[in-house]
């Protein structure tokens, strides 16, 4: 069984079956070797035989999902707030509403910010996406989609286009240009086409590629020039909510989260999923990683939030208090990862102090469910999104 | 046998469910301690950058009003 998922194409002779074609460089007990990608299935299948029956086959699934159980148990030496115990409790907070986006006529389901940490795109039910500059309120772009429940929106990297997708079961490139009176939507190029509601989508390091969740239960990862199919991922069993791009430079993996209750992350290159969480009693609304890039929280119907690290592979922490009994519908880390804003339903934003575990502040100001919650790319202020038609920034 | 179709779906369906779990039970894992130590290392490193956190004063944000504004 191999131990990596790292593939890479090259073409010669096979080393199992000395075919010549298409070869994966694969790494077998540690030996790289090059396979034809008929020989690398048939070695993953090894002891999958034709003979093997549904009843020998549950009964391997469960025993090794015990033995995944074990094994993350052996690792859970201590808790993550136990470790925490003797760092400074997090001073008083003074967050407040600083600007307040009116304009939309329908609630706002999602937000973005732009690397120039000031300018945001917004989309709404009405069909609207808006392009504002946070710090003088100036509504810069207005786009009509063609559809109502635009539930994603993102910024390009470059500043220069965003995307956005929903109920149309697509996801649209629009290029932003200076001019003013030029119609935005005429220039839009549909990147991706989903069975289903597209429920977010993200540009990964650069402008030309766009990752995209469905409510089919897949995620995607797409060319935005040729508007091709680089790389679909299948694994979850139900509608996937939400997904992040990891945070580092050569970050080639994501994560997903959906309404199986499931958290899975891939890698981009090969499409395989190569972790997966489930302690999560509800549907998974959002993910975010952690700055470092080694964790990721994910936000849910069950009231709580929860944090997983991704080297010891499991849940070290879960963010909840018996009087929250609202779902979480979204969640971001602060520059340095120690405060969590999570958007509940009941309208307000909780902080967090992530290490200790304990909710450090409230932010009120919302009259309807809050959406998104994103803070901006230099950590200065947070942008949130909801129902009541607004956008707020909290700084 | 009659139910030979579905037996073969589900079959394929429970082969790639197993080979999925084979790969989930083969990666390298380390010690809650060891992952919580460095999540703490990173926030205490990074949370004098943090403007959220520490808070910044109001002639450095863009978001704040500046305190007095002089009217000419």
């Amino acid at each position: 069984m191999c131990d990596q998922t790292f593939m890479a194409i090259t073409f010669g002779p096979c080393d199992n079956c000395s075919t010549t074609s298409p070869l994966m460089n694969i790494y077998i007990k540690n030996e790289p070797t090059n396979y034809c990608s008929f020989c690398v299935e048939m070695m993953a299948c090894q002891g999958l035989l034709k003979g093997e029956t549904l009843a020998s086959l549950k009964n391997e699934s469960e025993s090794l999902k015990k033995k995944l159980e074990e094994e993350r148990a052996k690792l859970h030496d201590v808790e993550l707030h136990q470790v925490a115990e003797k760092i400074e409790v997090v001073s008083a907070l003074s967050i407040k509403t600083r600007r307040v986006l009116k304009g939309h006529g329908n609630k706002v389901l999602c937000m973005d910010w732009c690397k120039d940490k000031r300018r945001l795109v917004s989309s709404s039910q009405d069909g609207k996406v808006i392009v504002w500059d946070g710090f003088t309120l100036n509504k810069e772009h207005a786009v009509p989609m063609p559809c109502t429940w635009v539930m994603a929106c993102a910024y390009a990297p470059s500043g220069c286009a965003i995307a956005c997708g929903g109920l149309d079961n697509k996801c649209s490139v629009y290029p932003l240009s200076l001019d003013k009176n030029e119609n935005l939507a005429a220039k839009k190029k549909s990147v991706a086409m989903h069975t289903n509601y597209l429920s977010g989508c993200t540009f990964t390091n650069s402008d030309m590629q766009i990752l995209t969740s469905s409510g089919d239960g897949t995620c995607a990862l797409w060319d935005v020039e040729s508007g091709q199919l680089l790389q679909s991922f299948h694994g979850h069993t139900a509608d996937v909510l939400s997904l992040d791009l990891a945070p580092s430079e050569t970050g080639n993996t994501f994560v997903s989260g959906g309404c199986d209750k499931k958290a899975n992350v891939w890698d981009m290159r090969s499409g395989q999923n190569v972790q997966s969480f489930e302690t999560h009693e509800s549907d998974i609304n959002c993910v975010k990683y952690y700055p470092s890039g080694d964790a990721f929280a994910s936000a849910s119907d069950d009231a709580t939030c929860r944090l997983y690290d991704l080297r010891a592979d499991r849940e070290v922490a879960v963010y909840q208090k018996d009087s929250i009994i609202f779902g979480v519908s979204s969640l971001d880390f602060s520059l340095s990862g120690r405060l969590l804003f999570g958007g509940y339903n009941d309208y307000t934003i909780n902080i967090w102090d992530v290490l200790k575990g304990n909710r450090v502040s409230m932010l009120f100001g919302h009259e309807n469910r809050v959406s998104t919650v994103k803070v901006s790319p230099d950590g200065t202020s947070v942008c949130s999104a909801s129902w009541d038609n607004t956008l707020r920034i909290w700084a | 046998m009659s139910n030979n179709s579905v037996n073969s779906s589900s079959l394929v369906i429970a082969q790639k469910a197993v080979k999925q779990l084979r790969l989930e039970a083969s990666v390298r894992r380390i010690k809650v301690s060891q992952a919580a130590a460095d999540l703490k290392t990173f926030c205490l490193q990074n949370a004098h950058k943090d403007p959220l956190l520490m808070g910044v004063p109001s002639s450095d944000n863009p978001f704040r009003p500046p305190k007095s504004c002089v009217l000419i």
